[in-house]
């Protein structure tokens, strides 16, 4: 979930609405005239404030701008999870970014520690998206900016989409290749939950691990489509129970009521006890 | 340390608003103006005082309008307006 690093208020409140994810923004939500004052807000919140389990990432500004450096060093510093790179388009990018991260982690004594995403805005982007997302081992994920993609391509955005399926693909298809996650951009139109519902479950059929939102109220229904459902999670746990068993006897290929259960069966039925337990639905412990 | 007038904050909800200014006498005098002052009036002047003497500044006039803001917004805003009123950054 973005919160502007300008916020206090919301910044202080955000983990209570229960997001897998805050993304504090020092880019676009900011001003030039108050970027100094969002960074040391921002420092001081992930120094300061407890936000649980909860994944802290920071969307810092290039460093092409007279920002970025200063971005890097403060959200390291402040013990950030994960560093957001906006609009990047090349692998260049992400070595230089790491570079300036790892100068600030060998300071402090703890190199590896921050992982990183890289936003993804441009044609250009879309075009190297497997090699940013190779760039470094520290690439958790990446991410499409449609809003910036969009004006990139000479085009706007659209109720269905269209315009935007050949980045959704290639930025999937990247993520996967490279082992890391894929994730989805923002709808900004709080007062059309049904268009929102539609794009989050389009996006789950093209294989994001999740979307990224502007408001709490989105997150119900970015869970409810993205938490599996109940005979899907009993049918796996069929399939994870039969598959160890099969092991135990050292019997390769299975079949689970009249079907064949191959690795790809598998490594799906796994995907979504993940996702129920990542949704609540089920423990760590129900699987004891 | 050479100050020249500064400020940084809101008066939005949970933040706060931090005005620096030169002084012409030794201390840092501290007028707040909060709807908790009755609770947390005497910690918002500790974390005032605090953030500002880390950062060598022992001589000014501070007035600070309060909307709720946590200590950790203090501690930011405070270093904002100190920054934006010495000219010296806290990064490299």
């Amino acid at each position: 979930m973005f919160v502007p690093g300008n916020n206090p208020g919301m910044m202080a409140d955000a983990y209570i609405y229960g997001p897998d994810s805050i993304m504090l923004d020092l880019e676009d939500s900011v001003t030039m005239a108050e970027k100094d004052t969002a960074r040391l807000l921002v420092y001081n919140a992930l120094k300061t404030i407890d936000y649980g389990d909860t994944e802290m990432v920071v969307r810092i500004n290039p460093l092409n701008t007279p920002y970025g450096k200063k971005d890097i060093e403060a959200v390291v510093k402040a013990g950030v999870d994960v560093i957001r790179m906006p609009k990047t388009e090349t692998a260049e990018e992400v070595i230089e970014v790491e570079r300036e991260i790892e100068k600030v982690e060998k300071e402090l004594g703890c190199v590896g520690r921050t992982q990183i995403m890289a936003a993804i805005e441009s044609a250009l982007g879309v075009v190297n998206a497997y090699a940013i997302a190779t760039a470094s081992k520290r690439m958790m994920g990446i991410a499409l900016g449609a809003e910036d993609y969009s004006a990139n391509l000479k085009t706007q955005r659209t109720p269905e989409g269209s315009e935007l399926l050949l980045a959704r693909e290639t930025i999937v298809v990247a993520a996967r290749a490279a082992g890391i996650d894929a994730l989805d951009t923002v709808y900004s139109n709080l007062n059309d939950m049904e268009t929102f519902r539609n794009e989050v479950e389009a996006i789950k059929k093209l294989g994001f691990d999740g979307k990224s939102i502007i408001n709490p109220r989105q997150i119900e229904v970015v869970n409810e489509v993205f938490a599996p459902k109940e005979k899907d999670i009993q049918k796996s746990l069929t399939i994870l129970a039969a598959i160890k068993e099969a092991e135990k006897k050292g019997s390769g290929v299975i079949a689970v009521n009249g079907k064949m259960v191959d690795r790809p069966v598998v490594l799906r039925a796994q995907r979504t006890i993940d996702l129920a337990i990542a949704s609540g639905i089920l423990t760590k412990e129900d699987l004891q | 340390m050479e100050l020249k007038n500064a400020m940084a904050g809101t008066l939005e909800s949970g933040d706060i608003l931090i005005q620096i200014a030169p002084s012409d006498v030794d201390g840092l005098h501290i007028e707040l103006d909060s709807t908790v002052a009755y609770q947390f009036g005497e910690q918002i002047k500790k974390v005032i005082t605090n953030t500002l003497q880390e950062l060598g500044i022992n001589k000014a006039n501070v007035k600070a309008t309060d909307k709720g803001a946590l200590d950790c917004t203090i501690k930011a805003r405070v270093t904002a307006a100190a920054v934006r009123s010495t000219g010296v950054d806290v990064w490299a």
